[in-house]
């Protein structure tokens, strides 16, 4: 039998600086009917880029130049506009990264997923309506007969995430390219989405590639998993074949990312003053209470992880600390003085002890100011140095973050890649000679060897420098190798709070169980036996009762 | 047959053009991707433009058209200027130049050359200017092209205006007179309109309400009108003192039109305020001067000169109006305004005299050149930022 997807030794070229540069260096890909490939591979390895050619599509300055697609016998690099269009959205779809930014918002739901079908002539709008509620139903998605008739704004991430896999269903394709379908969720919705995906695609027999740098969730989803590494490929096996003998050694470092352990710190003594406590503190954004009788606790030296699902109100407490949103009620003491409620009446000094790092370094850096400006300016701000002394400084921030001054030093922004920046963040907050760090989500936004690099390099400057970090983050994976203490935060109250070792041993509160058990895990059969047993039946059979 | 039918007919007659050529191209090329898959409103462009090129032809043909004439070769030149200007920037003077030159549109290269040039003709009037602007000579109404046999003469190559004065010279100064002020008057507008808005943006709270609603008060009323209605005022005031009149003139552009550059500095700037290194500074303990001019004014930067470019060209325009309503630069200061108004009446030779006719346009020309040129270079600017951002 042929395979309904089979991609020959493709090339395709990217151009920047009048140049064209490989994106892709002739990878082959089979891919048989009913099957789900894995795309794995650091960002810039080409994984998106080969999602897209195998629709037979390239983005704008991107040009195929050499191999062949063919999909089901049909060679689509030579395959006229037309028959493309026969084929896109009714038997080949495409489910994005972010179904928020993919949806019209000026359109609602039911809209956008009836106009593939009635386009091709697969249904009529009314027959289409009552099959998208049958999705919608089938995914999970709450209300199946009103979702649809909302806007896409008036819908969470989770779910305009489901309502796009529906929408990529609603012509059965043969075939679907999810692309990182579930990267912006947190933990607990990627699980029902992840489920949602699975399900549907057993069902109908659809055949799917799955692009994602999370290698657990590639682990739950895919039969074949395929690595790529700068447009190569790396290797190819089975999923289970290749999570139990890796042959390559790039796929081995990738498996050993999360094996990065920091050993937690003995318990401060009693008579330990803490560095920084949060006080009861209580905060709204006008009427509206985000946070509420919030208290804990930062003891010098150590870590405390503050974990929640986005909107519990993490980042609001990091705004309390740091004086940007003065605080209702309650107060934030730094080393047992309390600190003035808005950053404009804290002293230099007192605003040079607690310094941030932020999630998007591209937002956190200006991108007209060269990094030694960046680095430069608190070290000069605070401490006067000037000239030479100045430099030697910077450099020697420079070098504490591992990259070299003499190459990094004059560089803007842009000009550094995504860990990188990080780096400088960092280095623009050690600046300041502070005694806390408060890292918000500092590693989210980066590959998992990437941010792996940033927390050893946080735990390497914390022994050395004695820092306290308030580490802010979704992921359990980083508050198990980097945090001393964590305290679980949802919907503006913390929920439980102790040494990491006691709370990653039951009995947990619910709340933080669920936290728990919705990081994905490394074996293909977690998703299963997590999904058998928090009870929920068999989507499949519940979908097919209904039908 | 009236026109309309004759239209009509002839758009039939294109269409047909565009599904038979279509059909015929892909046969003949064996059905190559290109043709197979052009759709047909596109090959009903080609089909266009075949038409009014043919049309063009045919209009260069008949005797009559004069003013065509003059514009095709206007416009050839323009463009083999231009191309060669890029061409030498892509070939003299330091590497970073060049770099910009090799990607620049000839677009951009055409609106650089022109405000190059004008920069130098308003720079230079004094030494370039054949005569002065207020020198009257000779004969009036002498006709541009300095042919004897015409009316014209060869000592005044773009003739004289009524009371003889050398309208070559009138332009140049011209160009010192409007360009100059408008420049000027454009630097304030920004100082002031930027100041005040990216200081709304980061202050905001009630500085940001008075500031704005004043500002709505201001754009409520409709600034040629305002102008106008202010500059009488003023008039009163300067009592007939012409370098007074002329500043006041400056002072109320600038203010009238430092509404529109308020509203964008507030925009961008409200745009910045929010990026986590503006976060980072305030909460370092930087001063208000730190943050407007060194974390938000660098990043504002792009979308405000794009701004100035504009700007520039609607103050340019509104003191040429001003001129032309004979409130703006006083005579018998020379200011292309003034030009169009005083030489407007030939505009009534055009039938069957067109150099007489051009007289007046000549002024006009200038403007609309660098009005053309300015927005150009905008285009390019706002292009590279926003490929910046990508």
């Amino acid at each position: 039998m042929t395979p309904l997807l089979d991609i020959r030794d493709l090339r395709i070229e990217g151009r920047s600086d009048e140049a064209w540069h490989p994106i892709i260096n002739g990878v082959d890909l089979t891919l048989g009917r009913g099957e789900v490939l894995g795309l794995i591979g650091e960002s810039g390895a080409g994984k998106s880029t080969l999602g897209l050619a195998a629709m037979g599509y390239v983005r704008d300055g991107v040009r195929i130049s050499g191999g062949s697609v063919m999909f089901d016998g049909i060679d689509l690099m030579n395959a006229s506009a037309e028959e493309k269009r026969s084929l896109l959205g009714r038997r080949i779809a495409y489910v994005a990264q972010s179904a928020a930014a993919s949806f019209n918002p000026a359109h609602k739901l039911i809209d956008q997923h009836v106009e593939a079908p009635v386009r091709h002539g697969v249904q009529h709008r009314g027959e289409s309506v009552e099959d998208a509620i049958e999705l919608y139903a089938k995914l999970r998605l709450p209300d199946p007969h009103e979702i649809g008739f909302r806007y896409p704004h008036q819908v969470s991430g989770g779910q305009l995430q489901r309502a796009m896999t529906a929408m990529a269903m609603s012509c059965r394709p043969d075939l679907i390219i999810f692309d990182e379908p579930t990267t912006a969720l947190d933990v607990t919705t990627q699980i029902e989405v992840l489920a949602a995906i699975r399900d549907i695609v057993d069902q109908f027999g659809t055949s799917a590639i799955y692009i994602t740098h999370d290698l657990a969730v590639v682990a739950q989803m895919a039969d074949r998993i395929k690595v790529l590494l700068k447009g190569d490929e790396v290797e190819t096996a089975p999923t289970r074949e290749m999570l139990e003998h890796p042959r390559e050694d790039y796929t081995r470092s990738l498996w050993a990312v999360r094996g990065f352990h920091r050993p937690e710190k003995p318990a401060p003594g009693p008579d330990s003053v803490p560095i920084l406590s949060v006080e009861g503190v209580t905060a709204a954004y006008g009427e509206q209470v985000v946070l509420e009788d919030v208290s804990f606790d930062i003891h010098p030296g150590r870590t405390v992880a503050v974990v929640g699902e986005s909107g519990s109100g993490k980042s609001t407490t990091a705004r309390v600390i740091t004086g940007l949103l003065p605080p209702r009620g309650g107060a934030v003491r730094f080393e047992g003085e309390p600190l003035p409620a808005s950053y404009r009446q804290r002293s230099k000094d007192q605003l040079r002890q607690i310094q941030m790092i932020y999630q998007m370094a591209d937002t956190a850096l200006n991108p007209r100011q060269s990094i030694a400006q960046i680095i430069g300016r608190p070290v000069r701000f605070y401490s006067g140095l000037r000239g030479r002394r100045l430099r030697a400084r910077v450099d020697e921030l420079l070098e504490q973050i591992e990259l070299d001054p003499a190459i990094y030093r004059d560089r803007l922004p842009g000009e550094l890649s995504g860990g990188q920046k990080q780096r400088v963040g960092i280095a623009r907050a050690l600046a300041a000679e502070p005694r806390l760090i408060i890292c918000d989500e500092v590693t989210s936004a980066l590959d998992q060897l990437v941010a792996e690099g940033i927390l050893k390099l946080l735990a390497r400057l914390q022994d050395e420098l004695g820092l306290s970090y308030m580490f802010i983050t979704h992921d359990l994976a980083t508050v198990k190798a980097i945090a001393d203490e964590v305290v679980v935060m949802k919907e503006g109250r913390v929920i439980e709070q102790g040494p990491k070792t006691e709370m990653f041993t039951p009995p947990h509160h619910p709340y933080t169980d669920l936290l728990l058990s919705s990081v994905p895990e490394m074996d293909p059969d977690w998703l299963d036996n997590l999904l058998a047993e928090r009870g929920v039946e068999d989507l499949g059979e519940a979908a097919t009762g209904k039908m | 047959m009236s026109i309309w039918l004759w239209i009509v007919t002839a758009l039939a007659v294109i269409a047909a053009l565009a599904r038979a050529g279509l059909w015929a191209a892909r046969r003949l090329s064996g059905d190559a991707p290109r043709f197979r898959d052009m759709s047909y409103g596109e090959a009903l462009g080609y089909a266009l433009a075949l038409a009014a090129i043919i049309g063009g032809v045919w209009l260069w043909m008949k005797p009559g058209a004069v003013y065509f004439r003059w514009a095709v070769m206007g416009f050839a030149i323009c463009a083999v200027a231009a191309y060669l200007f890029r061409l030498a920037g892509r070939h003299i003077g330091p590497a970073g130049l060049k770099r910009q030159f090799r990607r620049m549109p000839l677009t951009a290269a055409f609106g650089i050359l022109v405000i190059i040039l004008y920069a130098i003709v308003a720079i230079f009037a004094g030494w370039i200017a054949p005569h002065g602007q207020e020198a009257v000579l000779g004969a009036a109404n002498i006709v541009p092209g300095g042919d004897p046999a015409m009316g014209g003469d060869p000592a005044f190559p773009l003739g004289t205006d009524r009371i003889g004065r050398d309208i070559l010279s009138r332009l140049i100064y011209g160009a010192q007179n409007t360009v100059g002020l408008a420049f000027a008057t454009t630097l304030l507008a920004f100082f002031l309109g930027g100041a005040l808005g990216l200081l709304a943006a980061v202050v905001g709270g009630w500085l940001d309400q008075l500031l704005s609603r004043g500002v709505d008060v201001l754009m409520a009323i409709p600034s040629l009108i305002f102008a106008l209605l202010l500059l009488t005022i003023a008039s009163v005031w300067a009592d007939g003192a012409r370098g007074l009149m002329t500043l006041y003139m400056v002072l109320i552009i600038a203010v009238i039109d430092s509404t529109r550059v308020f509203r964008l500095a507030r925009a961008v700037g409200i745009g910045i305020v929010v990026m986590d290194y503006v976060e980072a500074a305030k909460l370092r303990g930087e001063g208000m001067g730190h943050l407007v001019f060194r974390e938000i004014l660098p990043n504002a930067m792009a979308p405000l000169l794009a701004e100035f470019g504009l700007r520039f060209c609607f103050v340019f325009l509104t003191i040429a109006s001003l001129s032309f309503l004979g409130v703006g630069i006083q005579p018998p200061l020379a200011d292309w305004g003034t030009m169009v108004r005083d030489l407007a009446q030939f505009i009534n030779f055009a039938a069957f005299a067109p150099m007489v006719a051009l007289a007046p346009l000549l002024p006009a020309l200038a403007i609309a050149v660098l009005t053309v040129g300015v927005n150009f270079v905008v285009d390019w600017m706002l292009h590279r930022s926003s490929g910046l951002k990508s």
